[in-house]
């Protein structure tokens, strides 16, 4: 069942929560709600759930209008950033508590709880209160509670802000596994660029209440739209360059920008952004178009090294991300010269910049 | 994030409108009687009714009861919570729990028995009578009682704040070389001097509105011992509705500002928390 | 002066004992900490601990027999059984009333809400004589809806209903004023989650949020019937004072008290005294019940506790 909300305007007060978002979840995706605390992701994905009452706009699941319909007929699966788990119920109840709302029979009620909790791998943990359970088995227990009445929407707020990171990990391929095994239509709001990337097919981009990005996790990663969404979705190195007749220029550095983003606006200034892995380091200035620096810092742990180096004419930090091998080869260290080429950079409409 | 959502959970009239009809009914339409029936006064009656020699006494008599109790309330009621809090000494909890007996005593018998005890044949009274003070039937009487019921507000007000205050600032303080008595002067006191005033305003609050407990120790002689709620209800007594409206709206007037005033005083000492 | 000299064991102990919260002794000289806990004691003792047991002496002082007659006296039956009534019709009525207060302020936003919670608190602030006179000047024979009343042979003063309006007045902010800020604190999650699970109105009321309050909901129910069953001023306003049908306990008391049957008095009395012992020691387990409730805390990630912590250096 696709999902599409249409046209949301959202305020509280007078502060505008969301300005005018569409979002569309097509029939069996699972997609990220990406975006910074305050971004409005969260509400958007309470007025899909019902939780929330959109002041303008509407929902749709597959071709039905539901906008005004109660959550509680909406038969979607929600999982709370807290889990929100009830906690004068065991697990088994919890669990079971979708399915007993609707009158389905005891026995059937059983088969489908010892299945999910299977499902969850916590069977021994049925009759146990929710206050006995770590914060990773509090959370799979909130998963196997919404989906237990099979919904065909599952909806995840920060499923895993509040774990630990190597449960989180964990966690991530799991809900993968879940919800390929059921055949939902899922959306999940995260912060975490890294999550969203990890699990989701497709991402939404959020930023102040509108939508700034969507996309598969390739197209948004490898094209982004503007200045917002390339800063947010990594480490990004920025250089204040000058626009002179079609070239980007950073001192006397060619900025490679690639030839679809090259900008008609004759002279001026523009930021331009160079990913840590877009940069390469030489012993010497083959190529000519590269910046002299000193390396500052060498981090490698890792499947990259990363490497701090400080452009001294510029007096600007750059981060390089660098292969082992090439690292081995380079065999750097601390204080040594060093030049920096940018094989590859990005430029967008000023009017993003943030 | 939003912690209320608008109409989204059920039962959203049904509740609301059950609230404001109980509300009306039961608080909104009795003040309304109460306030109408004072405003066909005229300004005249009202000011006859309200400014009696006997009025005015019973005026003063309750304030300044009610003040006197608030104050030794306040006193009493920081050391109570104090030694609660920092202190162990045996059958601590036990104390603690008394401390809500007014709370669930009934002033009449807190009124039953305070009299009893403190008449010159009573087993306090015995004691105190030679060196002169009479607290049955007396002013001191009423001021006791009202200590009574007044004491907990102040110890419950208290205990919270005295509880969560921060010992690493006492510390810090220590370390940075202030003594204990400039630690609690500087430190300790600035931060629980809201939650004992807002105790004693709490227990002025009640002092000034009780009954039950002075009618008992009180002589209630008009002009000397008779407090504004009792005077109340003499009025009543004497079917003079009109004066005892009055004298009643007087109080309420006087319970509405202490109202206002504690909620501002609650804000008052909270700001400081984020 | 060192973390770990003051603390040797601090880093190496799996669950640290949590520093206590108060210390048993604080830093106070014992001179000023033995004063004040003499006169904290002592002013317990003198207002609250030897009022309380002379209620029992003095009902007894004149023999086991002359109490029991005392009690068994028919006014003075009728008024425990009044008590007995009045009290929990007030309950009631201010536990619905309660109930729906909550469940709108603190899971609805809504203009004039504040204003709300503040009305609710009126009657907290309300002298009980005054109380008393509000119902008299609507009821009473000359009152708003007395001349009415009168027509149709109906009377509302002194009767027991007029009782149970005073008391449900005096005690209306109880079970409010405890379930609001529960319900606040507890927020909407769990209420939400079982309605996107598909439970209708009653079932979430009934299974999510009554269980949830249920320690709350049961603390206001105690101080509300206590408050009810000792009401007196607004009762003795209203009710007329007539023996064996309009006085409750605290009012039989004082008539008898005015009345120079002292022993009489205190055999009541020792009624209330006994009920209010009770709802104090009530309240007191509910409050343990509430904090075990709080106290727990989320055990480790099960696989992960060992490897976190740090490995004991010598």
């Amino acid at each position: 069942m696709s999902i599409i909300a249409k046209n949301i305007v959202k305020q509280f007060g007078d502060k505008v929560i969301l300005n005018d978002v569409t979002v569309e979840a097509p029939s069996g995706a699972l997609v990220a709600l990406l975006g910074p605390s305050g971004s409005g992701k969260t509400t958007l994905l309470r007025i899909i759930s019902g939780l929330e009452v959109p002041d303008q706009g509407t929902v749709q699941f597959h071709a039905d209008d539901i906008t005004r319909r109660s959550a509680r007929d909406r038969n979607v699966g929600f999982v709370f950033q807290h889990y929100a788990l009830f906690r004068h119920m065991t697990v088994f109840e919890n669990i079971a508590f979708g399915l007993r709302v609707r009158k389905i029979s005891e026995a059937k009620i059983r088969e489908r709880v010892h299945e999910l909790l299977e499902l969850v791998k916590l069977p021994e943990m049925a009759d146990r209160y929710p206050a006995k359970l770590s914060g990773g088995q509090k959370q799979r227990i909130a998963l196997a509670r919404a989906i237990a009445p099979k919904p065909a929407v599952l909806l995840l707020d920060e499923p895993f802000g509040a774990l630990d990171a190597n449960v989180r990990e964990e966690l991530r391929q799991w809900l993968r596994r879940c919800h390929d095994e059921y055949h939902m239509t899922s959306i999940f709001v995260t912060h975490d660029q890294e999550e969203a990337f990890e699990v989701a097919d497709k991402i939404v981009v959020m930023n102040k209440g509108r939508v700034e990005q969507e996309g598969s996790p390739a197209e948004v990663f490898e094209h982004p739209a503007n200045a917002f969404v390339m800063k947010f979705l990594g480490k990004v190195n920025s250089f204040q360059a000058v626009l002179q007749d079609g070239r980007v220029l950073f001192g006397n550095v060619e900025m490679p920008v690639g030839a679809n983003q090259v900008i008609q606006t004759g002279n001026g200034k523009a930021d331009v952004y160079v990913r840590p892995h877009e940069l390469d380091l030489g012993r010497t200035a083959e190529s000519g178009n590269c910046l002299r620096g000193k390396v500052m810092h060498i981090n490698p742990a890792g499947s990259i090294v990363k490497v701090r180096v400080l452009v001294e004419d510029f007096g600007l930090v750059v981060n390089v991300d660098i292969s082992p091998e090439r690292h081995r080869q380079l065999a750097l260290a601390s204080g040594e010269s060093i030049f920096v080429s940018p094989k590859n950079a990005k430029i967008f409409e000023p009017d993003y910049a943030i | 994030m939003p912690q209320v959502n608008q109409r989204v959970l059920p039962g959203f009239r049904l509740s609301l409108g059950f609230t404001m009809l109980y509300l009306t009914v039961l608080v909104a339409v009795p003040l309304a009687a109460c306030f109408i029936t004072t405003a066909r006064l005229t300004p005249a009656q009202f000011g006859a009714a309200v400014w009696t020699p006997r009025a005015v006494a019973a005026y003063s008599l309750t304030a300044s009861a009610a003040f006197l109790a608030a104050c030794i309330s306040a006193i009493l009621g920081s050391l109570i919570a104090w030694a609660l809090v920092r202190y162990d000494f045996p059958l601590k909890r036990y104390f603690d729990a008394m401390v809500d007996l007014p709370f669930a005593l009934p002033t009449a018998v807190a009124g039953l028995v305070f009299s009893t005890l403190y008449v010159p044949s009573g087993l306090f009274g015995r004691f105190l009578t030679p060196l002169g003070i009479e607290l049955a039937y007396s002013r001191g009487g009423i001021i006791l009682v009202m200590v009574f019921i007044g004491f907990p507000f102040v110890v419950r007000t208290l205990q919270p704040i005295l509880e969560s205050l921060d010992r690493e600032s006492e510390e810090a303080s220590l370390m940075l070389g202030a003594s204990r008595w400039q630690t609690f002067r500087h430190v300790i006191f600035p931060s629980i001097l809201p939650g004992i005033v807002t105790g004693f305003a709490l227990a002025f609050a009640r002092a000034l509105g009780e009954y039950g407990s002075i009618v008992f120790i009180s002589s209630n002689i008009p002009g000397q011992s008779e407090i504004a709620a009792v005077l109340v209800v003499n009025k009543l007594e004497e079917f003079q509705y009109a004066e005892a409206t009055a004298v009643a709206t007087v109080l309420l007037t006087a319970s509405f500002a202490m109202l206002a005033i504690i909620n501002r005083l609650e804000r008052w000492s909270r700001r400081w928390d984020s | 002066m060192t973390e770990s000299g003051q603390q040797p064991d601090a880093d190496t102990t799996p669950h640290p004992p949590a520093l206590p919260a108060r210390a048993p002794t604080s830093g106070d000289p014992a001179w000023v900490r033995i004063l004040i806990t003499t006169i904290a004691v002592g002013s317990l003792i003198v207002l609250v601990v030897i009022p309380v047991l002379s209620v029992f002496v003095e009902a007894l002082s004149r023999g086991v027999t002359r109490y029991a007659q005392n009690l068994t006296d028919p006014d003075n039956l009728s008024a425990i059984a009044l008590t007995a009534v009045v009290a929990p019709c007030a309950v009631i009525l201010n536990t619905l009333f309660g109930v729906a207060a909550a469940w709108a302020i603190a899971r609805f936003q809504f203009p004039g809400r504040t204003l709300l919670v503040t009305f609710i608190d009126l009657p907290f602030a309300i002298s009980p004589v005054v109380a008393g006179l509000m119902f008299v000047l609507l009821f009473g024979s000359s009152g708003w809806f007395g001349p009415w009343l009168n027509a149709h042979g109906l009377r509302l003063l002194f009767t027991p209903l007029a009782l149970v309006i005073a008391t449900t007045f005096v005690t209306l902010p109880f079970v409010a004023r405890e379930l609001i800020p529960v319900m606040e604190a507890i927020g909407p999650d769990e209420e939400l989650a079982a309605l996107s699970l598909g439970a209708n109105g009653r079932q979430i009321f009934w299974r999510i949020t009554l269980p949830n309050v249920k320690w709350g909901l049961l603390y206001g129910l105690i101080l509300c019937n206590a408050r009810a069953m000792g009401e007196f001023g607004a009762v003795y306003v209203v009710g007329g004072r007539i023996a064996g049908e309009t006085n409750t306990m605290p009012l039989q008391v004082e008539m008898l008290f005015q009345g120079f049957d002292s022993p009489a008095a205190f055999a009541v009395a020792t009624v209330l005294t006994m009920l209010g012992l009770v709802s104090l020691g009530l309240k007191t387990w509910v409050e343990s019940q509430q904090d075990d409730g709080q106290k727990q805390e989320e055990p480790a990630e099960p696989g992960i506790t060992e490897s976190v912590i740090p490995p004991k250096t010598a």
